[in-house]
C-alpha cells in the first residue's frame, strides 16, 4: 500500500477535534470521497478523538492518503496517545460496554463504519487506533 | 463561548443548528433548552439539524436527552432535517434514537409539534396515548 500524503496533527482540545474534522474533510473531498463514506468516517474519527480526550488526556493523529491501486485510494487515520491504556480491549470492543458514562458505542460503533480497524493498548503506556475508509467502500 | 440560539415562538421554541457541533456547544444548548422550556411553558421544542453534517454517539445522546427532559417539563421534541448521510450513518454506528420525535423539515416538524398540542388539547384526556 503506498501513502500518498501524511500529516501529524496535535490533539489537547475539543478545538483540536475541529481542526482534524475539517483537514479530514479536506482529504476526502480532494480524493473524491462519496459524501456517505465522508460521514462515516468521520464519525468514526469524532468518537475516537473524543475518547482521546476524555481518556487519555489527548495525543495525535496521523492522518494519511494511501492508495492500493490506481482505482481504490483511501484516507487512513491513526489515533495514537499516551494515556493509561484500555485494561481490556475486547470487553472494549462490545457494544454497551464503557468505564464512563457514555453509551459504550464508540469504539465498537467506529468499526462499523470503516473499512479496516485495528487497536493495540498496553496498560501504563497508551492506546493506538488505527482506521481506514476506501472511497469506494 | 460559542452558543446556538434558541428563539421562541409560541409556544414552541425554535432552534436551528448552523455550526457542527461539538461537545461543549451540545452540552450548553441542552442545558439552555431546558431553561428555557422552564421559563416560557413551552409545549414543544423543534431542533433542526439539516445543517450538520456529523451526529456522532455523544451528540445523539445529547438529542436523547433533551427529548426526555422536555418530555419531563411537558414539552415534545421534534428533531427535524437530518442529512440521508447521518441517518445511515447513525444506524450503522448502532445509535438507538428513542424516543426523539424526527420530521423531513422545519415545516413538517411544525405540522407535528402541533398535531401533538392539538391531540393532548382536545382529543386525548388520557395520559400519553401516542404510540410513536
Amino acid at each position: 500500500m503506498l501513502t500518498l500524503n501524511k500529516e501529524t496533527i496535535l490533539i489537547k482540545t475539543e478545538q483540536d477535534a475541529v481542526f482534524l474534522r475539517n483537514r479530514v474533510t479536506e482529504y476526502a473531498n480532494k480524493i473524491k470521497m462519496g459524501l456517505v463514506n465522508q460521514t462515516k468516517l468521520l464519525t468514526a474519527a469524532s468518537e475516537l478523538v473524543r475518547n482521546m480526550i476524555r481518556y487519555a488526556g489527548g495525543g495525535e493523529v496521523l492522518c494519511e492518503v494511501v492508495s492500493e491501486s490506481i482505482l481504490q485510494t483511501g484516507i487512513r487515520l491513526t489515533f495514537i496517545d499516551k494515556g493509561p491504556g484500555i485494561k481490556n480491549v475486547e470487553m472494549a470492543m462490545k457494544d454497551g460496554f464503557s468505564t464512563g458514562k457514555s453509551l459504550g458505542i464508540g469504539l465498537p460503533g467506529a468499526r462499523r463504519l470503516v473499512n479496516v480497524f485495528a487497536i493495540s493498548s498496553e496498560m501504563g503506556k497508551g492506546t493506538r487506533v488505527s482506521i481506514l475508509k476506501w472511497k469506494n467502500g | 463561548m460559542e452558543k446556538i440560539p434558541i428563539l421562541k415562538m409560541g409556544e414552541f421554541l425554535l432552534v436551528t443548528v448552523q455550526v457542527d457541533l461539538y461537545d461543549r456547544i451540545a452540552l450548553g444548548l441542552e442545558s439552555d433548552l431546558v431553561n428555557m422550556i422552564s421559563k416560557h411553558g413551552s409545549k414543544g421544542v423543534l431542533i433542526d439539524i439539516s445543517a450538520v453534517s456529523i451526529v456522532d454517539s455523544f451528540m445523539g445522546r445529547i438529542l436523547g436527552n433533551i427529548a426526555q427532559m422536555s418530555k419531563i417539563l411537558d414539552a415534545h421534541t421534534v428533531v427535524a432535517g437530518m442529512q440521508p448521510a447521518v441517518a445511515i450513518t447513525l444506524i450503522e454506528l448502532g445509535l438507538p434514537m428513542t424516543g426523539v420525535h424526527t420530521a423531513l423539515n422545519v415545516e413538517k416538524g411544525m405540522d407535528l409539534l402541533r398535531e401533538k398540542l392539538f391531540r393532548m388539547d382536545v382529543i386525548s384526556p388520557l395520559p400519553d396515548a401516542d404510540t410513536e
